[in-house]
């Protein structure tokens, strides 16, 4: 995940760098606003062709365009009070080409005009063309077939946009308010949710209208002991995902309950946000970790994380290939390991894969962002690597025929490029209940939620904190355990995996920040896992003295 | 409209923005720039690009009632409207019992950080730049991704009470990866200028070329704590993260390393090895910055650790009046002194240790104690006897900055680095630290 490249939201005092820096992408815009449809999709389509016409008449081969509307709110509060109400829009066109085999692209601002989308797409080839003479090999499109015209929009019950602010701050602030009854000194808590309306066109005769919704329910606490001045934080359980604002309004079925309760498709933060209080106050007393071998029993709500830095990250075809060698890195998982059709990545029981259709996720979407219609595929089965996430000029690499269709641009002013899909694990084939799971640990630790992580740059080495720790002893949950972080290599990790609970305890979980690329560009992204264990891992105390 | 617009221009149309406001007080901030890039990857040209960009953001107060408007078009109708929006917004907003009003005219300190060189940067220059790494690395069939930025721009404010500030800098980033074509070394080299002229992408590229080659065949060393000598680029990664701790609400909160029990605060006590000082300054001629903070306050000279006690924390102009306190505004930059030794001084000098020359992936572990982890990454070397002995492989670390300071042995030269988590640039020296902790060993290069 990303941190840098952020502008801090102004006066949002978290301190402690307990929550996410947030960006601020575009203007701001009133609540209203954030609820007009943004341009007729008649007039996208003529501008589109305005783009794709006025490139080929200069030369280009191929040609696709992005129109793109993207709105963001957030609200912002802190115990009694709200800091921060902002509404955000950013609005205008991506054009990209090939010409003389190679690719150029130009984005404008504002474009509402046939003249303004043309004027773009003439500057793509113009940079193409430029950019041409340094080519050694052109760019290889894997085929495409185009899908006239088309539209996709996320299943959602209730766009959030269409609450009122003051129903949302009343939520935050009752949610502050119970987390200061149940003995947290300091919570601070966020709405933050976003709609992006993107509109796609390109020569192969596709013109895709989008609609996806994402929202993220964000508080953290913290509780102090003035005596000894330690204080601990406990972090909400929820996950951003792809819905609307019908994530806050829980059944009783989207609840998971065990030695603290976790939600799935519906996440109830009075609930969640009252138990973080009690759990950060329970924290201060908590046994410190013995540093040792633990066999580890991850809950969906943590092990997204693991998946995503261990799993997801180096099986981009992109960082396998060099093009991310100056900032995200390369990969250990090389095109060798995958030809030789025996790397085991991980236990017979490891099934991984990746997927840009399941509803709910932050991935989601109908069609890539080159106008590629999303699946689902195999990247580790019954343990064994076989294959990576690609893209058009990618798949050739591998041999393959099509995209997987996973290129995504942050925004209408940067270029596309291979994004991680929703990276997930399949849950055991066998029924399995987390309660059977931990019956069978001798020594072992359940963790809860995601904390601090960090990965070497071939994705080998980790580190994972995370946010509750209960330690299991001959099969019993003990009491709770503070300082805890593991260590592992990423082969060594999966291949310690014993058993992966059912469907059942399936969940998401996921991030709003994935970073790659120079500049760098941001990626929403899910991954999803029932309760997992591993056997045998590194414990380290984190506890210092200063 | 030009995009990057003089003093005299901004102070006009600043002056025209705040006109149109009917609120009880106004704060307006301008921004313009113009942003350039270059990308290459597998020894190629991969992407380029270029980015403008104008800002104009307005912020309406009635009472303690607030609103915000952004718009990127500077017409008269388009301020209008923004100005009428920010209202509108400020009027249907909760009151923010945090809000203090806008500031009073300030006295600030002459700064520049702008340079002709970087402002007149082309495509074809940066171009050229890259040709001069790229044929470095091709000519010895090593295999280089690199990106190099530059941005010019600048930015002004003026509010009801009459208070202007404007400040107009320039800035470059050069950044390269070099490695083996199998994939055994892996080197690093970033540097970043205000004046583009200082940079040369040939000598940072030989650099890089000498780390890439000098780490094939590193040899595993058994995790633990060991002395070692973080260059520059390395110790920024985890000095950034003290300096961004040195914020006073949180310290008074009981939540950050900056805190002491019943409530108190580390302010003026000693907390880090007396050697170590570091302070934040506009006019540092080689790390300049503007004068002034986002609100408006003046930056001038000021010490945040000198001879390891903490004479300064930042407090928010709401968190100085609650504390009857004069507000502190967070700093633009920040210097940390150090000494005359040159980094072959400082291995000379190690008996037994290990040079680092970066980390990555830094990430909190625990804000109490500010511990952090990561990983050394694109050349490691054991040194022996004040000799570099041979390459090593790479560590994963857990250490906090307050401990590493405590744990000095030798302070070098300062000088200008970028840090490779924020791409921010600092002036640090390169430091020999005793009893450093690596805790697991890693594989990659």
């Amino acid at each position: 995940m990303k941190r840098r490249d952020f502008i801090q939201l102004s006066g949002m005092g978290f301190g402690a760098m307990m929550l996410p820096n947030i960006p601020i992408i575009g203007n701001s815009v009133s609540q209203e606003a954030l609820l007009d449809g943004g341009i007729d999709v008649a007039l996208k389509k003529r501008l589109a062709d305005a783009a794709l016409n006025a490139a080929k008449a200069k030369g280009a081969t191929y040609t696709d365009i992005r129109i793109g509307r993207y709105l963001n709110q957030f609200v912002v509060t802190r115990e009694d009070k709200v800091q921060n109400i902002v509404n955000t829009e950013s609005y205008g066109v991506g054009v990209r080409v090939i010409a003389n085999g190679c690719w150029g692209f130009a984005a404008v601002v504002d474009a509402k005009t046939e003249a303004d989308t043309a004027k773009a797409a003439e500057e793509a080839v113009a940079i193409a063309k430029a950019n041409s003479k340094l080519l050694k090999e052109p760019v290889q499109l894997a085929p495409q077939k185009g899908f006239g015209e088309v539209s996709w929009k996320a299943p959602i019950k209730k766009n959030a946009f269409e609450v009122p602010i003051k129903e949302k701050v009343d939520l935050l602030l009752s949610v502050n308010d119970a987390a200061l009854k149940n003995g947290a000194n300091y919570v601070n808590s966020v709405l933050f949710m976003v709609n992006e309306q993107k509109y796609f066109a390109s020569t192969d005769g596709s013109y895709i209208d989008q609609d996806i919704h994402r929202i993220w329910p964000i508080a953290a606490v913290t509780a102090i002991d003035p005596k000894t001045g330690k204080f601990e934080t406990r972090q909400a359980l929820s996950a951003p995902v792809g819905m609307g604002y019908e994530y806050l309004q829980v059944n009783p079925s989207d609840k998971v309950t065990g030695i603290t309760t976790r939600y799935n498709k519906g996440y109830d933060m009075l609930e969640d946000v009252t138990a973080a209080a009690q759990q950060a106050k329970a924290k201060l007393t908590a046994k410190s970790v013995e540093a040792g071998k633990y066999d580890l029993i991850l809950d969906p709500s943590h092990l997204w994380l693991t998946i995503h830095e261990s799993v997801g990250h180096p099986l981009e075809l992109d960082r396998v290939l060099g093009y991310e060698a100056n900032f995200a890195g390369t990969s250990f998982a090389t095109l060798d390991k995958w030809q030789s059709k025996n790397f085991n990545y991980g236990s017979k029981q490891v099934n991984l894969f990746a997927d840009k259709t399941q509803v709910g996720s932050l991935g989601a979407v109908g069609w890539d962002d080159e106008g590629v219609q999303t699946k689902r595929w195999d990247l580790v089965k019954d343990g064994t690597l076989v294959n990576y996430q690609a893209i058009r000029d990618q798949a050739h690499i591998i041999g393959e025929k099509e995209s997987h269709g996973c290129c995504y641009a942050d925004s209408w002013s940067s270029v596309q490029f291979q994004r991680m899909a929703n990276v997930s694990l399949a849950p055991g084939k066998t029924p399995l209940s987390v309660e059977e799971m931990i019956k069978d640990v001798k020594k072992g630790i359940y963790i809860i939620g995601d904390g601090s992580f960090s990965i070497d740059q071939q994705r080998y080495n980790f580190q994972f904190g995370g946010q509750l720790f209960y330690e299991i002893k001959d099969g019993k949950i003990e009491g709770m355990l503070k300082d805890v972080a593991y260590q592992s290599n990423t082969q060594e990790f999966w291949n310690s995996c014993t058993q992966i609970c059912d469907e059942r305890d399936y969940r998401l979980g996921g991030s709003f920040f994935d970073g790659k690329g120079q500049p760098s560009q941001s990626s929403a992204v899910s991954h999803g896992s029932s309760t997992t264990r591993f056997n045998g891992v590194n414990v380290i105390n984190t506890a210092r003295k200063i | 409209m030009a995009v990057i617009l003089t003093e005299a221009e901004a102070k006009a149309l600043l002056q025209k923005v705040l006109k149109y406001s009917k609120a009880d007080e106004c704060e307006v901030n301008l921004l313009g720039e113009t942003r350039g890039n270059i990308r290459y990857a597998r020894n190629e040209v991969s992407t380029s690009g270029a980015l403008t960009n104008v800002n104009l953001q307005v912020q309406s107060a009635y009472g303690k009632k607030v609103g915000v408007a952004t718009i990127d078009e500077l017409d008269d109708a388009s301020i209008e409207k923004v100005v009428r929006r920010s209202e509108e917004l400020a009027q249907l907003a909760p009151e923010n019992p945090e809000y203090v009003g806008v500031l009073e005219p300030q006295q600030y300190v002459k700064s520049s950080g702008y340079f002709d060189s970087t402002a007149n940067i082309t495509p074809a220059t940066r171009a050229d730049a890259v040709e001069k790494s790229l044929k470095l690395s091709r000519d010895q069939n090593l295999v280089a991704a690199g990106f190099l930025e530059d941005r010019k721009g600048y930015n002004a404010m003026m509010n009801s009470k009459g208070l202007f500030a404007y400040y107009l800098d320039s800035n470059v980033n050069f950044s390269l990866t070099v490695r083996t074509p199998d994939g055994t070394g892996s080197g690093y080299v970033a540097k970043g200028y205000s004046d583009v002229n200082k940079l040369d992408t040939a000598a940072a590229t030989r650099i890089a070329i000498q780390k890439s080659v000098g780490s094939v065949g590193a040899k595993a060393l058994e995790p633990g704590k060991y002395t070692v000598i973080l260059e520059p680029t390395a110790g920024v990664v985890l000095l950034e993260n003290l300096y961004f701790d040195m914020d006073a609400r949180s310290a008074d909160e009981g939540r950050s390393s900056m805190s002491k029990p019943g409530g108190k605060t580390k302010l003026g006590e000693k907390i880090v090895d007396e050697r170590v000082t570091f302070y934040s300054d506009p006019q540092h001629p080689d790390l300049p910055a503007a004068a002034w903070s986002g609100d408006g306050q003046a930056q001038k000279k000021l010490f945040w650790v000198e001879k390891g006690v903490v004479k300064n924390l930042a407090y928010s102009r709401f968190w100085a009046k609650e504390k009857g306190v004069k507000p502190v505004p967070f700093p633009n930059n920040m210097i940390m002194e150090g000494g005359t030794a040159t980094l072959e001084d400082m291995i000379k000098s190690t008996k037994r240790g290990i040079l680092v020359t970066k980390l990555w992936y830094i990430r909190s572990v625990d804000p109490q104690t500010l511990l952090q982890t990561g990983l050394t990454r694109d050349g490691t070397f054991y040194i022996e006897d004040g000799k570099i002995k041979h390459p090593i492989k790479n560590f994963r670390f857990n250490e906090s900055p307050i401990i590493m300071l405590n744990n000095l042995e030798t302070l070098g030269k300062p000088e200008r680095v970028v840090s490779t988590e924020s791409n921010q640039n600092y002036i640090v020296p390169p430091m020999k630290i005793r009893e450093f902790t690596f805790s697991s060993l890693s594989d990659a290069v």
